[in-house]
């Protein structure tokens, strides 16, 4: 089957056009990373290597790198490995042996700090005259022996900058000839930075592009100052709270969640992720007949974590037929859908929600105050997606600050709490060879869609 | 959001010096109420012990960079969307494929399970967001029930459903945000206040409020009340664009990943940064942030191919997590806490436990 591809192929940034910002930010901080490594004092440990008869001054080990990183940064080996062959990578440092490898060796191969001229920063945009420059020497030095994509780079250029090729040459016989006068030293250095530089630049076909950054970003240019009508807060003034005071609130709250955190604490039986068991969903499901203790007790630390679990819901639904005032949930739920739903149905919904809630001798009606019932029902005259809110949050705290204490204390929650289980631990297995199936789940796009009776609203289908 | 005209004695230049004398009181205003760091409160809390995640299940199927997934409710799906234009649904604890479209763009940066479980969205280079519903009839095409829903002006960035199926909001390169009804494409509120792309948003978990967080390229996060299109607080101390903000499941507050190479928590009652996340080591940005269930951990995935694990409460680093080929650019923790889900640049995703 074709897909009907529209083409809107994103423009990849031409050669020559700046990065962006974004890779300014990197570039510095590794410089700046740079520059403290070639310290004369605490830099790494520079000496002499010999390349096989020639003599490399200003050189060290992989080795050295590694260790200076370890040092310096408090880092493990395998950091500091990983985090050397990005600068390697970037071309911040090159190998002396096998230079088409950017890649850092933890032993006694030898590497050099990239000279400033050929930092990627420095020398931006990496123009294709300088590319065909470069490719050109290659070329006369190889005697047209280039490898597959030098040489199709090569062509390429050839044909696209035909008219300046004369010059191309011409440059490159020259680089050529005055590098011939150098020491056989330094100009090994030379061939190994120029080669460095565009092995970042023009990356050959497979090895990552390391200057790639994704889609272009600064595209809007609001530089205008917005003159905003309302001022900075236009919520009412935020209840500003000193820092200890919230701190608290922090550590009070890893208290009670850290203990139900599965990746801090473990889950029981297992974590189905480790032993492919998945006895823990089937144990939490959203409606399960006997929950877990855990979760049980979850339902205890705030009204939040009661209302949000669908089965933490349902037991409150029951809880509030006893004390008849069902209907406030049912209300809550309904403004929800209300909050949530689609435009289109916004008239159709807050007529019912008037109808069963809040009209006189409404079959459910709720307990508002008068004067938010007198707004309100201002309100739905011109029904919109928020004429419920002040109705919904007054029942809302009237069920956090009333009936959920009550919930708590009472014979129900405490049964709950009595039969909820506490599933015994699964070990992983020992012989991973006998690996459990893995078995798939049906998924929510089969499942009919949970349907709409009177007491659960149709908004939080329940997810298997 | 109404814009007056400048009256006889402002000018431009007046306007920004009383606007920056302002937010110079107003720090003024927060500093006095700074007693102590979040860190140090913290040092009668617990150390974490040695810790050991794992790669668990690796998602091969991309034929090109990840940009972004989501986690459906069902704890073990997700969506995945990709550079060449392709969103995939896994279900990832089999690593099944369940069903694959092709966008008629590339850089589909934004992607999102639906609550039910029964759709998702997408959009990125085309400037749009898009609903598909999940079929499983095989005569059906996905990509025919597809419903164009949100426009904007540049590329998408980040989208989310709100509690139900049917409204979505988007955050966008042309610097605004926007909740759009799914069934009309209607937009029901738009927010302007970012100087730059909005680069991602996160919605606050209680369900009282109505705000969610944005972060951008003016190196600003904003919290916006969404019934009224208002930023009703603002947060200016990164040094470069913010990648990726997520709430504290409390919904106090909430986390920032940037190219600063730094990731922070700002404390909403308290209006200010309260801790920063940052190594010397670390240099490269951190391009997407998420909590484990308590709060007490930070993922955190970089563009230099690691993940770290922060201490939330302590500020020290716990874990550095390799296998990744390059950059990580996306990473959300399930919804039941027990793995989070990592995507990356080198066409793969990895659930980590």
């Amino acid at each position: 089957m074709p897909c009907l591809r529209k083409v809107s192929q994103h423009r990849p940034r031409a050669a020559g056009a700046a990065p962006g910002p974004v890779w300014w930010v990197l570039a510095r901080q590794m410089e700046r990373m740079i520059v403290s490594m070639q310290d004369p004092d605490m830099g790494v440990k520079m000496r002499n290597q010999r390349l096989l008869i020639t003599v490399i001054p200003h050189a060290m080990t992989g080795n050295d790198i590694v260790e200076w990183l370890i040092q310096k940064y408090g880092i493990s080996e395998e950091e500091s490995l990983h985090l050397g062959n990005l600068i390697v990578k970037h071309g911040y440092i090159y190998p002396l042996k096998d230079p088409r490898n950017l890649v850092l060796r933890a032993d006694e191969s030898p590497y050099r700090f990239q000279t400033p001229y050929f930092w990627t920063s420095t020398k931006w945009p990496a123009t294709e005259l300088d590319y065909a420059i470069y490719l050109a020497k290659k070329n006369i030095r190889k005697q047209g022996d280039l490898i597959e994509h030098e040489k199709d780079n090569y062509n390429l250029l050839h044909k696209r900058i035909n008219h300046t090729w004369d010059f191309v040459v011409m440059q490159a016989r020259e680089q050529l000839r005055a590098a011939k006068q150098r020491r056989k030293g330094d100009r090994i250095v030379i061939d190994c930075q120029e080669q460095a530089y565009w092995l970042v630049n023009r990356p050959p076909p497979g090895a990552p592009n390391v200057l790639e950054q994704g889609p272009e970003r600064r595209n809007c240019h609001t530089t205008r100052v917005q003159l905003v009508s309302g001022g900075y807060r236009a919520h009412g003034p935020v209840a500003l709270a000193t820092s200890s005071r919230c701190s608290c609130r922090y550590i009070k709250f890893n208290e009670q969640y850290v203990p139900h955190d599965p990746i801090m604490s473990g889950c029981l039986p297992s974590n189905p992720w480790i032993t492919d068991d998945t006895t823990y969903w089937a144990m939490n499901a959203p409606m399960v007949p006997t929950p877990t203790k855990l979760r049980v007790e979850r339902w205890g630390f705030n009204f939040s974590e009661l209302l949000t679990d669908p089965l933490g819901r349902a037991q409150l639904l029951d809880f509030l037929k006893k004390e008849f005032s069902a209907e406030n949930l049912s209300f809550w739920e309904a403004c929800e859908e209300l909050r949530y739903g689609e435009q289109s149905r916004i008239p159709e919904i807050v007529d019912s929600i008037y109808q069963q809630f809040l009209a006189p001798g409404a079959t459910r009606w709720v307990n508002i105050d008068s004067k938010t019932m007198e707004r309100t029902l201002e309100g739905i005259k011109t029904p919109h997606r928020y004429v419920m809110d002040d109705a919904q949050m007054h029942i809302y705290m009237l069920m956090k600050k009333d009936s959920y204490p009550r919930f708590l204390k009472s014979e129900l929650y405490r049964n709950l709490l009595a039969e909820a289980v506490i599933p015994p631990e699964t070990k992983k297995r020992v012989f991973p060879f006998m690996r459990k199936q893995r078995h798939s789940s049906p998924s929510p796009a089969l499942l009919p869609p949970a349907g709409d009776t009177e007491d659960c609203g149709g908004l939080m289908l329940a997810v298997t | 959001m109404a814009t007056e005209g400048l009256r006889e004695n402002e000018t431009l230049a007046s306007l920004k010096n009383e606007a920056e004398s302002l937010k110079g009181k107003l720090e003024e205003e927060r500093a006095k109420l700074h007693d102590v760091e979040l860190h140090q409160v913290a040092e009668r809390v617990e150390a974490l012990g040695q810790f050991v995640m794992k790669t668990r299940r690796t998602l091969k199927g991309h034929g090109n960079k990840v940009l972004c997934m989501d986690w459906c409710k069902d704890k073990r799906r997700i969506v995945s969307s990709s550079q060449d234009g392709k969103v995939i649904v896994w279900d990832s604890f089999t690593t099944n494929k369940e069903h694959a479209v092709t966008m008629p763009c590339t850089w589909v940066m934004a992607c999102a399970y639906a609550p039910s479980g029964c759709a998702i969205a997408c959009g990125g280079l085309d400037n749009k967001c898009s609903v598909y519903p999940l079929t499983f009839d095989k005569n059906e095409n996905m990509a025919a029930k597809k419903k164009s829903v949100a426009m904007h002006t540049n590329y998408l960035s980040a989208c989310s459903f709100t509690n139900s199926d049917m409204q979505i909001l988007t955050a966008s390169g042309d610097g605004t945000c926007a909740l759009w009804d799914v069934e009309s494409g209607q937009l029901l509120q738009s927010f302007h206040g970012h100087g730059a792309d909005v680069l991602c948003l996160d919605l606050a978990p209680s369900e009282t409020g109505n705000t969610f967080v944005s972060g951008g390229c003016d190196k600003k996060a904003m919290v916006w009340d969404m019934r009224s299109g208002q930023c009703i607080q603002s947060f200016e101390t990164h040094d470069s664009d913010i990648n990726s903000v997520r709430y504290y499941p409390s919904g106090d507050a909430f986390a920032s990943g940037s190219d600063d190479a730094t990731c922070r928590l700002y404390d909403l009652r308290a209006d200010r940064e309260v801790a920063i996340y940052s190594k010397e080591s670390i240099i490269f940005g951190a391009s997407s942030v998420d909590f484990s269930l308590s709060g007490r951990l930070l993922f955190a995935g970089y563009n230099d191919y690691t993940i770290n694990v922060w201490d939330v409460l302590k500020g020290s680093r716990v874990s550095i997590l390799f296998g990744h080929e390059n950059r990580v650019s996306t990473l959300r923790v399930s919804p039941d806490g027990t793995a989070f889900c990592s995507g990356s640049w080198d066409h793969t995703l990895r659930i980590w436990a």
